[in-house]
């Protein structure tokens, strides 16, 4: 494989951990909810799919408990910030705290354990293509299911009932509604969907990417989900777009490295963080684009009384 | 839903007081049932988590060593978060007020100055305040989120203290430790009782919980913040400036952690190091949740969530409890905190009594 080979393809296996986590985020935001526990819903679902991986030896299994890890943390934050009307950002912020701390105690007695990743796909034909085979077509399984996700959230936000009906939630739930909508039903449904999708961004950060467990692996990368949401102005395709971005800044921090360019390693690794801040700025900046696309009750509770 | 929540007409009063104690006793009950799974025994790491921090002279010091800071920062961070402006990066805040205020001793190994001490006070101030100051003029011009781009400056931050750790700031004789040199005692509160790591740095949290409370509820300033964190078209008409409000809140929460990153170098670690924050920067969240976000009732979660922290080290050694339990504990006192205090504004109503509600004003 050249330089230029792993890089690409690197940077497609490193963008599917952000591109996982940020569709859920996506779904979650549409449908009104601002879901901020991502980090710790991934780090416990990398704890989760480490550890039955590593006891089963099968990472289908792995991948599996590890989205009911997810889903079971996303409804205690659908439970405390639908149910019990609580404020989103605070709960949000808790449910992740607990769950980092939860992840920890998961993985204690596998700290620094390592286990094999799966073999990548292998198309006869395609794979064999000298540069595009390396880079595209010898990839895990997961990163075409997460791109195939991308193309299927996007139709059904856009083009089902289903997905206008989380758009009314997120828009105005009070009309939702009045449409005979059930919005907390919609709510749990899409808030739930979220910590299924982020699941899987720690069952593959864990298991596939970096097939090891260590305390505090996610090391951010739930959060930079969350910004690519916003930088993806809530639309799929800029959202998948975002994603490869960051993949390829991850990536760069191994190439830069490699390269043997005298950079202080923390200067690359804290480049992710500066990016996000700066790219942030310049997206928010435009406030009118943001008013446009963001969902209009986006983090606000909804209690329902007026139209009751 | 089998049940919903009703608006009251106006706030409980008497729940407000006792939603903490009910999150806290939830909270117990949920960690008793987590222990007796893992096949802990209740009575150790109880006994370990709220008696043995009250058993020494020395223990009872170490409390008040973890509350200094925690109530300093949650005092500042309930400002921000009562205007509904969400600083999350204080453990950002917090190092770089470590970092700056280490320049003076890393620089002046030898001085004895009597100015050295103030002097890393004023610059742990502006180091946590430089820090904040970030935040808020990206979100005030750029419009940029501050939950986030608070906390991605924290990961930045932590960066750049690794970077000074293991370069420039390395203690040369620190057998490659990644840490400076011990700071000159010129350089560190002195103890307030000999022998014990407690120190007048403590002094600066108490003064500065009693300014809060007078500036937030005594003062017109306090409703300005509130307002224009909430509604910031209504500040606006109002005259009060939404800007002002998220500049005020984040510099007041960046001068505040600044000077608790600082202490934490001049005090119990004197030196600067890997772990100068403890966690302290995400903790304070939630005792400024706990507290009901009133300088008084932060007062009094600093020093219980300063309790758990200590018991949380006897814990580790008498329980053998991990130290992430004490993480669990604060999330689940968080996420209770929030979901009981719904009971505050709301009361519950099971749809069938809504019904014969509706049918009994009906006729």
């Amino acid at each position: 494989m050249t330089p230029l080979e792993f890089f690409l393809s690197g940077t497609m296996s490193a963008a599917t951990v952000f591109l996982l986590a940020a569709l859920g985020e996506l779904v979650a935001e549409k449908s009104g909810m601002l879901n901020l526990g991502v980090e710790g819903m991934m780090a416990i679902s990398a704890a989760v799919g480490f550890v039955v991986t590593y006891q089963t030896g099968s990472h289908i299994f792995g991948f599996s408990i590890a989205a009911v890890a997810g889903i079971f943390v996303s409804l205690i934050f659908a439970l405390v910030s639908i149910t019990f009307l609580a404020n989103q950002v605070a709960t949000g912020l808790a449910v992740g705290i607990l769950s980092l701390g939860v992840s920890a105690l998961i993985g204690k007695k596998y700290e620094s354990l390592t286990i094999s990743a799966p073999d990548p796909i292998f198309i006869p034909g395609l794979s064999d293509i000298p540069f595009i085979g390396a880079v595209f077509f010898q990839q895990n399984i997961v990163v075409y299911c997460a791109i195939l996700m991308s193309v299927m959230i996007a139709f059904c936000l856009n083009k089902t009932r289903l997905g206008l009906a989380i758009r009314a939630c997120g828009e105005n739930p009070k009309a939702a509604e009045a449409l005979s909508y059930s919005v907390w039903k919609i709510r749990y449904g899409a808030v739930a969907f979220g910590g299924m999708m982020a699941g899987f961004a720690g069952a593959y950060a864990s298991t596939i990417y970096t097939p090891l467990w260590a305390d505090g692996m996610i090391a951010g990368r739930g959060w930079i989900a969350v910004a690519l949401v916003v930088f993806g102005t809530w639309k799929t395709s800029r959202i998948f777009l975002g994603a490869y971005l960051f993949g390829m800044v991850t990536l760069g921090e191994l190439v830069v490295q490699s390269l043997g360019f005298a950079v202080p390693s923390q200067f690359l690794t804290a480049m992710p963080f500066v990016i996000t801040i700066v790219v942030l700025a310049i997206i928010s900046a435009d406030m009118s684009r943001l008013r446009l696309h963001a969902p209009y009750s986006l983090g606000e509770t909804y209690d329902g009384s007026e139209s009751r | 839903m089998l049940f919903q929540f009703e608006k009251r007409n106006s706030a409980s009063r008497a729940l407000i007081l006792a939603t903490p104690f009910f999150a806290i006793a939830v909270t117990v009950l949920l960690s008793s049932t987590m222990l007796l799974l893992q096949g802990k025994s209740l009575h150790t790491t109880f006994f370990a988590f709220f008696i043995e921090p009250f058993e020494s002279t020395y223990a009872i010091s170490e409390i008040f060593l973890k509350f200094g800071p925690l109530l300093l920062i949650a005092q500042a961070l309930a400002i921000g978060f009562r205007a509904k402006i969400w600083n999350i990066g204080a453990e950002g805040q917090m190092i770089m007020g470590a970092v700056v205020a280490s320049s003076i001793p890393v620089y002046f190994t030898d001085s004895e100055s009597i100015f050295l001490l103030p002097a890393m006070i004023i610059l742990g101030a502006l180091g946590g305040m430089a820090w904040a100051a970030i935040a808020a003029f990206l979100r005030v011009r750029f419009n940029a989120n501050e939950i986030l781009v608070t906390l991605m400056l924290s990961s930045v931050a932590l960066q750049i203290l690794y970077y000074l750790l293991l370069g420039p700031w390395k203690d040369p004789m620190g057998f490659n430790f990644p840490q400076t040199v011990m700071f000159q005692d010129a350089a560190l509160f002195p103890p307030i009782i000999f022998g014990f790591r407690l120190n007048y740095s403590l002094i600066i949290p108490l003064i500065f919980t009693v300014f809060v409370w007078i500036y937030m509820e005594r003062r017109f300033g306090g409703f300005q913040l509130v307002v224009g964190g909430l509604a910031p078209n209504a500040a606006t008409y109002a005259g009060y400036s939404s800007g002002g409000a998220v500049w005020k809140s984040l510099l007041i929460a960046g001068f505040a952690a600044g000077i608790a990153g600082m202490s934490e170098v001049a005090g119990p670690i004197g030196q600067l190091q890997r772990s100068v924050t403890s966690g302290y920067g995400y903790s304070a969240i939630i005792v400024a949740y706990l507290g009901g976000l009133h300088p008084v009732g932060i007062f009094f979660a600093a020093f219980f969530l300063s309790v758990i922290h200590i018991g949380g080290d006897y814990a580790l050694v008498t329980a053998d409890l991990p130290i992430s339990s004490v993480h669990i504990f604060q999330g689940l006192l968080l996420v209770t905190y929030l979901a009981s205090y719904t009971f505050v504004n709301y009361r519950f109503r099971s749809r069938k009594a809504q019904r014969e509600y509706i049918e009994s004003s009906a006729t």
